[in-house]
């Protein structure tokens, strides 16, 4: 079934395992034992799930191979193993957003994105970690485990969608989804060497997703391709009425729309994303993946994006604000944890939020609650509310100019475990080109261009105007067409 | 690590409804201390006449057709709650 030289299954990109799918090569079952036997193989060394259950994955696997068998396989998801960030509803799974408070919880309904996948034949694969309610950039907040980067188990994968990326790179999943509120899926995709793609604010329903901050809150794709993350991409976006934010988008065949567009782009370089802090092996790499551009025929142009330095203290008051709302939610009362020691019911809210939390989502809910607190109001959050409309406007003002936008994704190459997790404010800034994005909307996409000297994986990231996802995939897949860092899988 | 002099956690660990042991309380004040002297620096910033954003894309006006829908089963429903009574949710006493 695989001639020798072409990759194990588990490691080929669901665009190319669709047509062996189609022709009869190999069954979705098949491809699913590949993908468990793998999981079982390396997991005690990555941890990136919380949860899996390989038989009901293989009972999906069964139920698309007996569609195609009768002729209704439903396109190139289906019979695909498609992991899921802990934080997407999915019927009958648990739920846990890596969280005590929610350890025990099972999901009563499918949010929307689990709806589309199914409706595109996917197979519903596992739990992956990330860090507890998705706040944080390493992974290591989960309550539960700390997910390792596959390149290197003693370093982060990333995060918030830590497990996402590190399923992803180390073949436990084809292709994943995660969710980006401030990086939390380009930054893992970068540190791990896969493809991540935020999509523009309002492009994915959030129905079913665990709320952080419902402003930034996006749903988006891991893969392994950008053909990949266009697949992942056209069976999840769309308006959804479940979701008042979500967008009456025109409909898109981004994988079809791939090949069509091949430029040339103008494409913006904001010199603010290239100043203090840049490790210089990442700078050389990204300025490598544009000089690649210049070469295919794009023109190159200087950007200024003037109000970035303000971005993460923006986001910090914007997020912080959202989720001291968003998770006043968990009170012991309906679902999650209940502390048996409370002596009444207000202070069963107190102690079971105090047992049910870890020290960063603690750190998070002060922090928003204080910067809404009364008097502080206007001082941060109206504050911030007005910067972030200056970041959005910087963008806007840049796509007069340029097609999309050219950037490091994150300033370093994967860090050490332990490294940065004693200080929050270094972890924060470690978002410091992702961040803009989430605040004005727009759809970012982060690609593999290269590796450090110690062999850890370089993420370029490129960012699209609102709504161009198949414009800015095409741009990405330029870059892709040309290079094969993909091709290399940690060694495991 | 700085420790800001308008930030009373005891208040503010009130509001959020949640209990912190003491060693949290001086553990967050310093923390939250370093990321609020840094979150400073949007005072640099001239917002003057500059309208907040509360979403990069407003959507108004997003009405739902006024028809009932079907609901969680109440068995459903009452599966992740902590304790229950018959169809309900059990909680403490809340009037004496």
């Amino acid at each position: 079934m695989n001639g020798t030289g072409s990759p194990a299954l588990f490691h080929q990109p669901a665009g190319a395992l669709a047509g062996l799918l189609e022709a009869r090569r190999i069954s979705s079952v098949e491809l699913m034992q590949a993908v468990i036997g793998r999981t079982r193989a390396v997991e005690e060394r990555i941890h990136a799930f919380n949860s899996f259950d390989a038989d009901d994955a293989l009972a999906q696997a069964r139920a698309s191979d007996e569609r195609r068998a009768a002729g209704r396989a439903r396109g190139p998801l289906d019979g695909i193993p498609v992991g899921l960030k802990d934080v997407i509803a999915v019927k009958g799974q648990p739920l846990t957003a890596s969280s005590r408070m929610l350890a025990n919880f099972v999901s009563p309904y499918d949010g929307t994105a689990a709806v589309r996948l199914k409706e595109a034949g996917a197979i519903c694969w596992g739990r992956l970690n990330l860090d507890e309610f998705a706040m944080g950039s390493s992974t290591e907040n989960s309550a539960f485990k700390t997910t390792r980067n596959p390149w290197d188990q003693t370093r982060v994968p990333g995060g918030s969608s830590g497990g996402s990326a590190a399923a992803v790179a180390s073949g436990e999943a084809i292709v994943a989804l995660g969710s980006d509120t401030g990086g939390s899926i380009r930054q893992p995709a970068a540190l791990c060497g896969v493809v991540g793609l935020k999509p523009t604010y309002g492009l994915v329903s959030r129905y079913g997703l665990i709320a952080f901050a419902s402003s930034l809150d996006q749903i988006g794709p891991f893969a392994r391709t950008v053909e990949d993350a266009a697949i992942v991409l056209g069976a999840i976006a769309g308006h959804d009425p479940l979701d008042s934010t979500s967008f009456r988008s025109e409909p898109h065949d981004y994988r079809a729309e791939l090949e069509k567009r091949r430029g040339p782009w103008k494409l913006g370089i904001p010199r603010e994303y290239f100043g203090e802090g840049l490790d210089p092996e990442v700078g050389a790499a990204v300025e490598a993946a544009i000089g690649h551009y210049r070469k295919i025929g794009c023109e190159i142009r200087p950007v200024s994006l003037p109000h970035t330095k303000y971005a993460v203290g923006a986001y910090y008051i914007i997020a912080t604000a959202e989720c001291s709302s968003n998770l006043a939610r968990y009170d012991g009362v309906r679902y999650g944890h209940r502390s048996e020691a409370a002596t009444d019911i207000v202070d069963l809210y107190f102690q079971s939020r105090a047992e049910g939390f870890g020290p960063e989502v603690k750190r998070r809910i002060i922090l928003g609650t204080y910067v809404l607190s009364s008097g502080y109001y206007d001082a941060y959050y109206l504050c911030a509310q007005k910067v972030r409309t200056l970041i959005r406007r910087d963008f806007l003002e840049a796509f007069r100019e340029v097609d999309a936008i050219v950037t490091p994704t994150s300033p370093t190459a994967a860090f050490k475990r332990g490294e940065k997790a004693a200080d929050p404010l270094a972890m924060y800034l470690n978002d410091i080109y992702t961040i803009g994005v989430n605040l004005a909307g727009l759809p970012g996409i982060s690609i593999p261009c290269g590796f450090t000297k110690e062999k850890l994986p370089i993420g370029l990231q490129l960012i699209g105007r609102p709504f161009d996802e198949a414009g800015l995939l095409a741009v990405a897949r330029a870059y892709e067409r040309d290079h094969d860092w993909n091709a290399r899988h940690p060694e495991l | 690590m700085s420790q800001p002099a308008d930030l009373d956690i005891d208040h503010v660990a009130r509001l959020a409804r949640i209990a912190l042991t003491p060693d949290e309380k001086a553990r967050f004040s310093a923390q939250i201390g370093d990321v609020l002297a840094y979150i400073a620096q949007l005072k640099e910033v001239d917002v003057t006449g500059v309208e907040p954003t509360a979403h990069a894309f407003p959507v108004q006006n997003v009405w739902a057709e006024d028809v009932a829908q079907p609901g969680l089963p109440v068995e459903d429903a009452l599966r992740n709650a902590p304790e229950r009574q018959d169809n309900r949710v059990a909680v403490p006493k809340v009037v004496e």
